[in-house]
């Protein structure tokens, strides 16, 4: 009910960066998110409207629906 | 640290991909089949038409997947990759944003985050291109649809980061909330003058050709030569309902990303904060 409690500790905001910019790490972050963005390309894009492994549409076929529900472009 | 980040955004986003599904198998497949149902009758009818006109009619490609494949196992595989891929993304940005972005706590700047990846990656996009079900859209556009959706995918990205950038940058003149409306109502214009630049899916050379000017592909009705209409157009029921249920997904996929995340990201950047909230709670209670 009531508001948080006079002896609680409070929450510290953050006071500066935590994720320092070092190679590693910038590295592993740069990684992570081509990865992400190639699971994005192959779920909503290739087969469609360019396509990595030629001509074939068994990845736009299987990703059909989802590819038309998640907003992508389609057909 | 930033492993445990990422790992818990894709553990988010995959739960939040399938929560997704489940909706979208339930609420979202009877009106894409429906959608299907109108496309393979108006095929029909227009290759009645076309040989009427004494045009070939082109045969219709195989159907690699099932519909049963495509509802049941494409859709999810599809969700739950794209929820943990975006889980991801979120976790990236969580990692860079931790410190560098004013005072914010770790818990509401995870649910910040993911707000801004639904805005920036699907609903300022769909504002411009939005999501259409099967039966609309014509294969020979496919190319310039593509690439467009993702140019207004980019540049809402783009702009949102460069907002968020200018926006810190203006917080230490003004208030928080004055750098936020500031930077919030430049994005607006930015984006706007974006979508107006970028054609209409109509007006794209293909279709002019071929339909005459019009602002969309949605199918219109198709007519003999006389002009009499033999086949309605689109349903608008199964369009809006289809389009609806799209924003709801989407919104279960950040929704769940972001109630999800904010709580794990806290437990390994603030583990303080999540104690001192687990301590709090019987205090409350009594
Ligand atoms: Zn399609």
């Amino acid at each position: 009910m009531s508001t948080s409690s006079m002896s609680a500790p409070v929450a510290q905001p953050l006071s500066g960066p935590v994720v320092a910019a070092e190679v590693r790490t910038v590295a592993l972050l740069l990684g992570t998110a081509v990865a992400a963005l190639l699971v994005y390309y192959f779920i909503g894009v290739d087969q469609g409207a360019m396509s990595v492994f030629g001509k074939s549409m068994y990845i736009h076929e299987f990703f059909h629906d989802g590819r038309h529900f998640l907003g992508f472009p389609c057909h | 640290m930033e492993k445990q980040l990422i790992g818990r955004g894709v553990l988010a986003g995959a739960a939040a991909g399938l929560a997704a599904f489940v909706f979208a198998r339930v609420f979202a497949e009877p009106v894409i089949g429906k959608a299907i149902a109108y496309e393979s009758a108006r095929d029909v009818v227009q290759a009645r038409l076309d040989r009427a006109a004494g045009l070939t009619v082109p045969a219709a490609g195989p159907d690699l997947f099932s519909r049963t494949v495509q509802a049941d196992v494409g859709a999810g595989v599809g969700l739950i990759l794209f929820g943990a891929a975006m889980g991801a993304l979120v976790a990236v940005a969580y990692a860079i944003c931790l410190g560098r972005t004013g005072a914010i706590r770790p818990r509401p700047l995870a649910l910040l985050v993911a707000l801004f990846g639904f805005i920036g990656i699907y609903a300022v996009p769909f504002a411009k291109y939005p999501a259409n079900p099967p039966g609309i859209g014509h294969a020979d556009t496919i190319g310039p649809r593509g690439a467009l959706y993702l140019v207004m995918v980019a540049s809402s990205c783009l702009l949102l980061f460069l907002a968020v950038y200018v926006g810190q940058r203006l917080a230490t003149r003004y208030s928080t909330w004055t750098a936020s409306v500031l930077t919030g109502l430049a994005y607006l214009g930015a984006i706007a003058v974006v979508m107006a630049l970028l054609p209409a899916l109509g007006d794209l050379h293909n279709n002019v050709v071929e339909y005459g000017r019009h602002a969309t592909e949605t199918p219109l009705p198709l007519r003999d030569a006389r002009g009499t209409i033999v086949f309605p157009g689109f349903p608008a029921d199964v369009l809006a309902q289809f389009r609806f249920y799209s924003i709801t997904a989407q919104v279960i996929v950040w929704g769940v990303i972001a109630l999800a995340f904010a709580p794990l990201a806290e437990r390994v950047v603030a583990p303080q904060d999540s104690a001192a909230r687990q301590d709090r709670r019987p205090l409350v209670r009594t």
